[in-house]
């Protein structure tokens, strides 16, 4: 495939500055309520989050259900609009373009969705799916259109007379390279991939996984992986960040944050995950964590962790915890930090 | 020996598809003893939690059409619905998935936690409750009484749980049966109810079978298993055995094509190709061999039976039955 086009976009931006720079950035969602359906509050999906994310590299965003990790996801491409904040693409202020220049932006970006079931439109052939990002951003026509669709498939793995099907007659795993191919269509530079191998069986999973990084390092992509399955997340990764409750915990190059966590957060979330292995499971030290999620609505002042962290004291409630640094490339956001 | 609590013989359980007949259960042997963890692990379709439903006589529309599964001397595929209902719920509990679905969401929750021990034991309302303040309270949800009040949707994913638990427990059932009780929760939830079940298993001497896709789920909470691949046990032994020493190479792939969060270096993984069998349409011989590295000639022909390799363990596969070691880069 050609090289990625859209180069006007990028002025003073060298490939050693972050990719996407997001600061404070702020998503909240009204709550509507009564018969008259006021707003009565926000839920705080992403509240006050700072991430850079660097050319070439995958970061991963992990979280449980209700973090606000896909919403940053959505916001970074700017399918959501923020409340308040900045996201710049290749040094960029893209918070608030518009139409044409929208447009132009979501040639270098693209999204890889969790259900392939949901994501691709059954009335249509997988020729057509993953060609309306070719016509939509008029990339080719005809017989080269054709070609292109036929080489998507071939790059992901597919017979290219596929084309011609439709997607009840794919299973998931194989929906999901059909979903890959309509990402690369536009051959972006940036792709979210949003819980891309949750819905899928364990032995297919691996699949995919080696796919992505294959097409990572042909096609030089750059990638926002959000899941919530932090093995996966560690194995593909370069480094990680940790979502609670609408703002990152802690990141770090997932070795490092594996090895040696410092947010009780990513501790617990650690220690929660089961390892496949009982010779280790049966001796693995357990922080298991009282409680629920608190509600984003209302979340919780000062640190957000602190209603279900162990190690919260009076201080915890009182000022939220900023990301500080602990090293090179670690940071973590908390007052009385593990060792 | 001690005498197994449950015994389920060449179970056979079918669905009529306009497709064709699938055998979604195919030829099920295991027993369950008592106190027991018994992990079944398998991807979607391999037919774990219909050999659960066909225990507890809920396969439909699904039919039973072969097999035996003997529960105190009786045969429940055979005895009457009359009797059916006496041991369901009394005796051998169910816990699914989705706790939303399987909860009433227009009783409170107390009323509908008290229900066994109404239908099973004859008590009044009053007792019913108190016993299921109680249960509430044992499996940790906090002011069980103020609780009890309340309706399913006011409980998080994770109490939910907790309360489906407490509802299989009233009638200190011999056996629960959990049916992926932790796919739909997030790992730190994941990991309180992994470990209220733990507890229950303790306290109570409840035998448990735990059926799950996740790997490390059953790595840490059962002391058996069996791998279950499209409709068949192919591979039952000791978990740390069956772990350490693969005998079915659908096994050997899995645990190696799965991401391991205490991996050092980062390595590829070793997917395994191809895609999981068409149920209405299986592949001759052994079902897994298309996607078989260690594949023979035979193996496209005749089924294996589940047979001893090795010391403890048992494995449908002709290649490991004939002696072979399975290695692999």
């Amino acid at each position: 495939m050609p090289e990625t086009a859209v180069k006007h976009l990028s002025r003073a931006w060298t490939v050693n500055d972050p990719l996407v720079s997001v600061s404070d950035l702020k998503v909240w969602f009204p709550v509507a309520s009564g018969m008259m359906q006021r707003t009565v509050g926000h839920v705080h999906a992403v509240d006050g989050v700072d991430l850079d994310i660097k050319a070439g590299e995958t970061l991963g965003l992990v979280g449980e259900s209700g973090c606000g990790k896909s919403t940053l996801g959505r916001t970074v491409i700017r399918l959501i609009e923020p409340t308040a904040g900045t996201v710049k693409f290749k040094g960029e202020d893209i918070t608030h373009v518009r139409r044409g220049h929208l447009r132009a932006l979501r040639r270098e970006m693209a999204m890889i969705f969790q259900d392939p079931y949901a994501s691709l439109d059954p009335r249509q052939t997988v020729g057509d799916i993953i060609g309306e990002p070719i016509d939509v951003h008029g990339l080719a026509k005809g017989k080269e259109r054709q070609e292109r669709i036929r080489e998507l498939l071939r790059v992901v793995g597919m017979n290219p007379r596929y084309a011609d099907r439709y997607p009840h007659e794919f299973s998931g795993g194989q929906r999901q390279r059909i979903g890959i191919a309509r990402a690369l269509a536009v051959e972006p530079t940036l792709i979210i991939c949003d819980e891309p191998i949750s819905a899928l069986d364990v032995s297919i999973q691996a699949q995919i996984i080696n796919l992505l990084e294959n097409l990572q390092s042909k096609f030089k992509l750059t990638y926002l992986f959000i899941a919530h399955d932090l093995s996966v997340v560690k194995h593909i990764s370069n480094r990680i960040a940790v979502m609670y409750l609408g703002k990152i915990m802690e990141i770090a190059p997932g070795g490092q944050l594996y090895t040696r966590p410092r947010h009780p957060y990513t501790g617990s979330l650690l220690s929660a995950i089961p390892i496949p292995d009982p010779k280790i499971e049966l001796r693995r030290e357990r922080m298991i964590l009282q409680g629920d999620v608190a509600s984003p609505v209302s979340p919780p002042s000062g640190c957000r962790f602190r209603t279900r962290c162990p190690r919260a004291r009076e201080h915890c409630a009182e000022e939220v915890p900023p990301l500080e640094a602990f090293g090179d490339e670690h940071k973590a956001a908390c007052f009385y930090p593990l060792d | 020996m001690t005498q197994p609590l449950l015994e389920v013989q060449d179970l056979h359980t079918v669905f009529s598809t306009k497709d064709g007949l699938v055998k979604a259960v195919d030829g099920v042997s295991f027993e369950l003893n008592p106190g027991e963890t018994l992990g079944i692990v398998g991807e979607s379709g391999c037919g774990k939690s219909v050999t659960a439903l066909s225990i507890m006589r809920l396969q439909r529309p699904g039919r039973i059409v072969g097999g035996k599964v003997m529960f105190k001397g009786q045969d429940m595929t055979r005895i009457s619905e009359y009797e059916m209902r006496e041991i369901r719920g009394r005796e051998i509990a169910m816990i699914f998935q989705d706790p939303m679905t399987s909860l009433n969401p227009v009783y409170r929750v107390g009323w509908q936690v008290a229900e066994p021990t109404r239908l099973h034991h004859g008590w009044d309302a009053k007792r019913a409750l108190a016993s299921a303040v109680n249960m509430l309270g044992r499996v940790g949800i906090p002011s069980a009484a103020a609780r009890a009040r309340d309706y399913p949707h006011q409980f998080s994913g994770g109490m939910r749980q907790r309360v489906m638990i407490a509802m299989g427990l009233t009638t200190t059932p011999q056996v629960l049966i959990a049916d992926e009780p932790t796919t739909a929760l997030d790992v730190t939830i994941q990991a309180q109810i992994l470990d209220l079940l733990r507890h229950v298993n303790r306290e109570f001497g409840t035998a448990t079978i735990l059926i799950t896709h996740n790997l490390g789920v059953v790595a840490g909470m059962c002391q058996r298993l069996m791998v279950m691949y499209a409709g068949k046990i192919v591979e039952a032994g000791p978990t740390a055995d069956v772990f350490a020493n693969p005998k079915h190479p659908y096994t050997w792939s899995l645990l190696r094509s799965i991401p391991r969060l205490d991996a050092e270096r980062h390595e590829p993984l070793k997917p395994i190709e191809g895609l999981p069998p068409n149920l209405v349409d299986l592949p001759n011989g052994c079902a897994f061999h298309p996607r078989c590295v260690f594949r023979v000639e035979r193996c496209q022909r005749d089924v294996p039976s589940l047979l001893q390799v090795g010391d403890t363990q048992r494995a449908a596969c002709w290649v490991t039955q004939a002696g072979t070691e399975l290695k692999g880069a």
